[in-house]
């Protein structure tokens, strides 16, 4: 039974990478006899940045349950980081230029790493609203250091180089699907288990020997990781790296994202994401010239409308009502209860119970001390099948193969 | 080793003037079942707090199997071997039954696995996984939760919440299990069923339970021996029918 069950979360686990992998092929698919616009080919790889901070920041916000308004500033550390080593080895060498970026990809979330760690380990011992301020005045700093460094670039901003238009949103989906993997992978193990009991309940996970701590740090750090990762994507994707793109206005859309995706939701965060960064990019183009004071208030306006059309009950019964998936609906198996719900039976008592019985069925226990009361049907203890030794016995490698 | 599994040197602490627990001198034998009772507010769940690392004991110190262990985390208390439940129920709700249990079995040297191990999914996280589930699964079928382990642990009815935050403190393999009032709420029959596991799980598992209640039968058909508190101070300490006989114990119960 549990085995059936095993199964099928896996296959919805594996579903979110063919959709992706899938997705990509198309796009291939596309740009090889089409061809795809300029402007498509500089949204495939925004979209895939998104979804990587999206997801790397559900994991902080969504599985660990601490908000955390610093994601753009660990951002901006990859970012800058990442695509300085990416222009010092342009310098030096003649390095293939896909290695080059994936050198400064490690090397960018390193060093976000670092910074999440550093900002995590005081930050941490702070609660709620707190951390909120205290990452979010941390992703401010950070700006205000690359504003005033000379050797990135200062307020002019760092140029990079474009990474080359017709494989770039390969890149970057690729690098999605790590993300993907390795997220996914860490909350459905024991670690993310235990991160989630924090979230749940933390005094609990405390007295079951969490280390709360440590998996809080982690789980910061590893945010912190893939968020310079996506940094030294977006330095591929533009020209210029400018420090004002990573103000709080920034985190605070990523934190939508993950709002709107639903928190603890891995493949929500990455549809909310897609749908807001899409629909960013198509109102920054609609609405130019004139109209361009009114994109922020349409921005606005639509994300409350989605808000609501997800989250407000009235909403939810309407779509409860008009569900395209009631029509797929499997009926009950067994044809009784099918027919009984048909006819809309009642429970016939043939005699309701009084109180006296009821007392009788309750009172088990005015013997001495519940020393000899009767065994209820089920109730009975199961002798182990193991002694206590042979459970908590180290696991012996080549034990399966018996 | 020692005699007593726990042993506490004139436990006490206070609450700036408030003086909450004073002097608490307590031994537990191993393998005994010790009650703890008292009226409301007499300070039972603060002993638990302190000796759970909760709280930092202002005077006084305590020992677990001759270890000192005053001063140390929570954390820490829970690998040197004491495990507790709540008397509020504080289970990881959003999580299955059997996630629950295995979030218990967490910290088991056995199941020790890096967190890049199952980051990239390497065979030392499946067979972990594997092994974790198993040994959870034995521990549901001693309370008889095996079948609920798929459901979630905010949809069980109220008995076996309790039943699970006990084997969720079992999964820590302590060698002192303190329970926080586990028959709270329960129906009779539900509470003979009680008896009867925190009677098995002392002897399979040979454990010390050290147990709250307020309700004298379950006291009385279980420990061996008891500790009354009263106003943060001890007021009878000894055999059970010695305590409950004692007239000052009766007088602070039922007063006059």
């Amino acid at each position: 039974m549990i085995m059936g069950e095993k199964k099928k979360f896996k296959i919805s686990n594996y579903l979110n990478y063919a959709i992706i992998i899938a997705f990509v092929i198309v796009m291939i698919i596309i740009n090889s006899t089409v061809g795809l616009g300029y402007s498509d080919k500089s949204t495939l790889p925004r979209i895939a940045f998104s979804c990587i901070l999206a997801v790397s920041l559900n994991l902080v916000v969504g599985f660990l349950g601490e908000l955390s308004l610093g994601h753009a500033g660990f951002m901006c550390v990859g970012a800058y980081l990442g695509c300085y080593i990416a222009n010092t080895i342009r310098a030096g060498g003649s390095m293939p230029e896909l290695l080059t970026v994936i050198i400064a990809m490690i090397v960018g979330g390193f060093v976000a790493a670092i910074f999440g760690f550093i900002i995590g380990l005081p930050a941490l011992r702070l609660k709620g609203d707190y951390l909120a301020i205290a990452t979010l005045a941390f992703g401010e700093i950070v700006r205000c250091i690359f504003k005033n460094l000379k050797i990135f670039g200062g307020a002019m901003g760092m140029s990079t180089k474009l990474y080359n238009g017709n494989t770039l949103y390969i890149l970057a989906f690729v690098v999605l699907l790590v993300v993907l993997f390795c997220c996914q992978n860490l909350i459905n193990s024991k670690h993310g288990r235990a991160v989630i009991a924090i979230r749940d309940n933390e005094i609990a996970a405390k007295a079951m020997g969490i280390n709360v701590t440590f998996y809080k740090l982690l789980i910061f750090i590893v945010a912190a990781f893939f968020a310079g990762m996506a940094g030294v994507l977006y330095g591929s994707t533009i020209g210029t790296i400018r420090q004002e793109t990573f103000s709080y206005n920034y985190s605070i859309e990523i934190l939508v994202m993950v709002v709107l995706g639903g928190m603890g939701s891995i493949n929500g965060s990455m549809i909310a994401a897609a749908v807001i960064t899409y629909l960013n990019i198509v109102l920054q183009q609609q609405l130019s010239g004139a109209l361009a004071p009114v994109k922020n208030i349409v921005y606005a306006l639509i994300l409350i409308v989605i808000v609501i059309f997800s989250n407000a009950p009235a909403m939810k019964s309407f779509r409860e009502k008009f569900n395209p998936k009631k029509l797929f609906r499997r009926k009950p198996k067994t044809p009784e209860v099918a027919e009984a719900i048909e006819r809309k039976d009642e429970a016939k008592w043939d005699r309701i119970p009084t109180k006296i019985d009821m007392d009788e069925v309750l009172s088990a226990d005015t013997r001495s001390n519940y020393a000899d009361a009767p065994v209820p049907p089920g109730a009975d203890v199961i002798p182990m099948e193991r002694s206590k030794d042979e459970m908590y016995r180290p696991i012996e490698s080549g034990k399966e193969e018996k | 080793m020692s005699e007593y599994i726990l042993e506490t040197k004139d436990l006490g602490i206070s609450f700036g003037g408030l003086k909450a627990v004073q002097n608490a001198n307590i031994k537990i034998k191993k393998g005994q079942i010790y009650g703890m009772v008292g009226p409301n507010g007499a300070g039972k769940t603060t002993v638990f707090n302190m000796l759970t690392g909760v709280y930092i004991p202002t005077t006084g110190t305590f020992y677990l199997d001759g270890e000192e262990l005053k001063g140390k985390t929570q954390e820490q208390i829970n690998h040197k071997g004491i495990a507790r439940t709540f008397q509020n129920i504080r289970l990881f709700s959003n999580m299955s039954v059997i996630r629950n249990v295995m979030v218990g079995l967490h910290n088991q040297p056995q199941y020790k696995c890096n967190f890049l191990t199952s980051m990239f999914r390497l065979p030392k996280h499946f067979k972990t996984e594997k092994a974790m589930q198993e040994h959870a699964r034995e521990i549901l079928k001693v309370f008889g939760l095996d079948e609920e382990r798929n459901n979630l642990a905010c949809n069980l009815p109220y008995g076996k919440q309790r039943k699970l935050e006990i084997a969720r403190a079992l999964a820590t393999n302590p060698k002192l299990l303190l329970l926080d009032e586990p028959a709270a709420g329960m129906n009779p029959q539900e509470t003979a069923d009680l008896v009867r596991i925190v009677k098995k799980i002392r002897d399979e598992f040979d454990l010390t339970v050290l147990l709250i209640e307020h309700d004298m039968k379950f006291v009385s058909g279980l420990c061996e021996e008891l500790t009354v508190l009263n106003f943060g101070t001890v007021l009878a300490q000894g055999k059970t029918e010695d305590c409950l006989n004692d007239p000052e114990v009766i007088k602070a119960y039922i007063g006059g």
